[in-house]
């Protein structure tokens, strides 16, 4: 049977549509009312408020809990002090790419892990030996993402000690009189914020958070909203950007972090003592550069999207609903050099842009690339340009 | 400060600024001088009461040309359309026609009204569509000059009418009608219901002295179907900050492509020697040279204010003269305590996510016409509504609404009176109208705002307050706009170019007009 988040009371409340996807086996809402552009432009122009709650989340406990991780993450999560965060993969012993999470630090020998996918055996079996407990905490918590200019406004209103927290830092706070955690992370690339809440208290949270958001346009944001997003924001997405090498057929199924635009969580690899598993595959990637592929951003000409649409007696389409799918990226030649997973009409910056995969020669800033579109069930090649991610990048949201 | 430029843009309105910013992109050192202490002209917007942003004069984005949004790198100056998904319209009886994004319920929600006229919708907006993806070519190029024997001008003329009886005969047959006849004509094709009449034809008589059935009106429908937001022909946005947040972003984008812009500098004149544009003279004696002037006014301030009209032909003097202008529009903008409540949606607030439209039939417009006809104020006017504070929370303080209401019809001549004498009398009538509709509506106002064409003119320039600076009448289009012979953004006067809504392709905030002349200006240039 479909599971509810703890904020279904709300979210069925506000969605107009009736459309909900499956997301790990919760009802998520992809949106709350007919125009996902507008919740879009919530999360750009003042807030919306995601329900994450789906996520899997483990809870890892104990006086080894960060020797254990240390050796289990790709990032090295000593670096990551009490009350902080930080953006992670998990890889195979061959420098596969798992998956990828964030770990709050909630304090000295305490860390919650989201995860897409369950983890919990993988994580157990590795715990052998470590003074540490690893529990399955995914259905204790309620979590809302507010993400948008006036996320720090609203939720300092709620809770005045959240107004300082930093850019990848977490906290305990009281929304009401309900204690929660609050972290400065998301994935729209914005100033934004998590809340966790013990699951039973989760609508007492989102009522006091709409009492104070409401008025100020904040607006509840299904998935097609966030997935816009965080194109921009250039995040990559599991089953979409790239796969688990834990259930992969070839290797084409599969990523490394440096081949998935994670080179800078290794940037100081020869400084980092760690025994962590993959480590040995990713040093003799580095060492014989042997990436396959490099994670950058295509933006399309303009010109030639207008034009090639426009020739065929289209009016140039800008559809900001997102593609994921593999669009082909070709070189001059029209030899494949790439495809792109991702793919959407920005409305903010008003561009066709994609999360691409190319090969190592056709990454760098500038370089020109057909995209292969299917127009009217014929293929056309567009004029496109690597870019750096990622797209939207806007100070709020690190200031 | 310098005086000596490559090319001085006169007015800064979104043409001028963004005639400005191209000539700067090109290389040339370039100066826009604003009279007032803003630039946007009627692209503005303005705090009236602290914490509400009053779209003084114009309040919604569509015509907006995409190629300058790319051109000018307008996101890296902060572009930002938002979307409006909603257009709510009352009708007569407390019942409403809501209109969203999903295609579906809407054409559930006009079959309420009429089934008939939810199946029409999809085939008229096709019609639309078609008709403007038709003549977009024409539009979005420099028209040829119809009073020219140079053969390359003459071919271009041919070019048109072989692309014309290239089009799908309906096509070509639904474009004349449209730029021939009445909007009620085509409407009633279409639409039995008053309501659908109603608001369709609103399009059809925004900023102009023709009521929905006056021919003439096809053609204004047209026009503002013309507008491509995100590629939705006819949609409309509203830019973050009101569509003065839009004309601040160009000011930012012109000066980041180096052109210089100075506030507070009326020009009097343009400074001529032989025939030849030189400078300006501002309004304080300060005299400043290039050779390149460019007028981002109206034509009657370009030809018969800033220049000697003794300096010009005849037929052009003539036909600046006999231009209309005769301005029937005005605002009457107000901060609110609240969201106004609809009776019959009580407890909601998601219909003001766009614009609401008063303006319930055929009849209704074509009674607050009548008015106008006869040299007054409409008794119950066409009023085209945003609470904006809806799109963009920031435009109020929290909970609070700022609403702007575009009203017609108000001739800019009254029978018997002035606008002085009327100007709160009309904002009483469109108050009163307002509370019909929102029962409570008075007792939410904090400040009332009331903008005539007298205002208009006054503070923006636009002759007679004509909105879009010189009526969108057949003769006073494309070959025609503004005079015959005149139509490529030059003037007789060499160097002295115009670049303001009474050139092609016209008014709203379209930026067109300041794009083409920047490229008639670059291409004399090099031919020189
Ligand atoms: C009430 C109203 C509502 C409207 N609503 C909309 C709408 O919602 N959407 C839309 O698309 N269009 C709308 N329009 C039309 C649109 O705003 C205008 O067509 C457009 O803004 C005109 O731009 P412009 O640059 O051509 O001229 P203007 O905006 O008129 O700019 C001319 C500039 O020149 C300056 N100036 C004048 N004299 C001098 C001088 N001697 N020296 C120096 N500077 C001078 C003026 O101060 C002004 O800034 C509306 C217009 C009005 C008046």
């Amino acid at each position: 049977m479909i599971r509810h988040t703890p904020f279904h009371p709300r979210t069925s409340e506000a969605n107009q549509t009736g459309l909900w996807s499956h997301w790990s086996g919760y009802l998520a809402a992809d949106r709350y009312q007919m125009a996902d552009k507008f919740e879009y432009f919530a999360i750009r122009n003042s807030a919306g408020v995601f329900d994450t709650s789906p996520l899997y989340k483990y809870r890892f406990t104990g006086r080894d809990a960060e020797r254990y991780l240390a050796g289990v993450l790709t990032r090295d999560i000593r670096k990551c002090r009490p009350g902080q965060a930080q953006y992670t993969v998990w890889c195979d012993d061959e420098g596969w790419v798992l998956e990828d999470g964030v770990v709050l630090r909630l304090s000295g020998d305490e860390f919650l892990l989201t995860a897409a996918r369950p983890n919990l055996a993988y994580f157990s079996d590795l715990a052998a030996g470590y003074s540490v407990s690893v529990d399955d905490v995914s259905e204790e918590y309620g979590a809302l993402a507010v993400q948008g200019p006036v996320s720090r406004e609203v939720l300092a209103e709620l809770a005045p000690e959240i107004g300082s927290l930093g850019f990848f830092r977490l906290g305990p706070a009281k929304i009401g009189k309900i204690p929660v955690t609050v972290s400065r992370t998301g994935y729209t690339g914005d100033l934004g914020y998590e809340i966790w809440v013990d699951a039973d208290r989760a609508v007492e949270v989102w009522d006091r958070l709409f009492e104070v958001a409401q008025p100020r346009g904040v607006i509840p944001v299904g998935q097609t909203a966030l997935l816009i997003a965080r194109i921009e924001a250039g995040l990559v997405l599991i089953d979409v950007d790239f796969h688990s090498a834990r259930y992969a057929w070839n290797d084409d199924q599969r990523v490394t972090p440096i081949e998935l635009g994670m080179g800078w969580m290794l940037r100081r690899l020869d400084e980092d003592d760690r025994a962590f598993i993959g480590r040995r595959a990713i040093e003799r990637e580095i060492e014989e550069k042997s990436s396959r592929w490099k994670t950058v951003g295509v933006v399309v000409d303009w010109q030639d999207w207008a034009r090639t649409h426009n020739d065929r007696g289209l009016i140039t389409p800008k559809d900001h609903t997102p593609q994921h799918g593999s669009m082909m990226l070709y070189d001059g030649d029209l030899a494949q050099v790439g495809y792109v997973p991702s793919f959407v009409f920005s409305p903010l910056l008003q561009r066709h842009i994609g999360i691409a995969r190319v090969r190592p020669d056709h990454a760098a800033g500038g370089t020109r690339l057909g995209l292969e579109v299917n127009i009217d069930h014929r293929y056309a090649v567009v004029d496109s340009e690597v870019s750096p991610l990622p797209f939207f990048d806007p100070e709020r949201k690190t200031a | 400060m310098s005086n000596e430029y490559d090319a001085i843009v006169i007015g800064g309105g979104h043409n001028g600024l963004i005639n400005g910013a191209y000539l700067a992109r090109a290389g040339l050192r370039t100066l826009i001088l604003e009279r007032r202490h803003l630039v946007g002209g009627a692209a503005i917007t303005e705090e009236l009461y602290p914490g509400f942003q009053f779209t003084t004069f114009s309040y919604a984005l569509s015509l907006l040309r995409p190629e300058i949004v790319h051109e000018l790198e307008l996101t890296s100056h902060g572009f930002m359309p938002l979307q409006m998904p909603t257009t709510f319209c009352p009708t007569d009886d407390g019942d409403y026609l809501l209109i969203g994004e999903d295609k579906d319920e809407n054409h559930h929600e006009i079959a309420r009204h009429s089934k008939r006229d939810a199946d029409a919708y999809d085939a008229y907006n096709h019609m639309m569509s078609q008709v403007v993806h038709a003549i977009r070519p024409l539009m979005d190029s420099i028209p040829p000059d119809i009073t020219s024997k140079d053969p390359e001008e003459r071919a271009r003329l041919a070019a048109i009418g072989s692309y014309l009886a290239d089009l799908p005969p309906r096509v070509l047959h639904d474009l004349v009608r449209l730029l021939t006849g009445s909007a009620a004509d085509i409407l009633e094709d279409y639409f039995e219901t008053d309501i659908m009449q109603g608001w369709q034809a609103s399009s059809g008589i925004i900023g102009s002295k023709v009521g929905p059935r006056s021919q003439g009106s096809g053609l204004v429908l047209l026009y503002h179907a013309f507008g491509e937001h995100d590629s939705v022909y006819g949609a409309w946005a509203f830019h973050k900050g009101g569509n003065g947040g839009f004309t601040q972003v160009l000011a930012r984008a012109a000066e980041a492509l180096g052109a210089e812009i100075r506030l507070e500098s009326p020009v009097e004149r343009v400074i001529t020697s032989e025939d030849r544009a030189v400078g300006v003279a501002l309004e304080d004696g300060t005299e400043l040279r290039a050779p390149v002037v460019v007028s981002a006014l109206d034509p009657r301030r370009t030809f018969m204010e800033l220049v000697d009209p003794r300096q010009l032909p005849n037929d052009l003097v003539e036909n600046v003269r006999r231009l209309k202008f005769q301005g029937t529009s005005a605002k009457v903008n107000f901060a609110l305590e609240a969201n106004p409540t609809f009776p019959a949606l009580r407890g909601r607030t998601d219909q003001y996510r766009g614009f609401i439209n008063i303006g319930p039939s055929l009849d209704y417009l074509e009674r607050a016409f009548d008015d106008a006809k006869y040299g007054w104020y409409s008794s119950r006017p066409y009023i085209d509504s945003s609470i904006q504070s809806n799109i963009d929370p920031e435009m109020a303080p929290p909970g609070k609404a700022v609403m702007s209401n575009f009203v017609q019809y108000a001739p800019y001549q009254l029978r018997e009176s002035d606008w002085d004498t009327e100007r709160e009398a009309l904002g009483d009538v469109v108050q009163a109208r307002l509370e019909e509709v929102f029962p409570g509506f008075s007792d939410l106002v904090l400040h009332r705002e009331v903008v005539t064409p007298l205002d208009i003119e006054r503070t923006v320039g636009l002759t007679e307050g004509n909105i879009f600076a010189g009526e969108f009448l057949a003769p006073q289009m494309f070959f025609f706009r503004p005079a015959p012979g005149w139509n490529q953004y030059r003037t007789p006067i060499h160097g002295y170019y115009q670049c303001g809504s009474g050139t092609h392709p016209g008014g709203c905030v379209m930026g067109a007009p300041g794009r083409f002349a920047s490229r008639q200006i670059l291409t004399d240039l090099s031919d020189a």
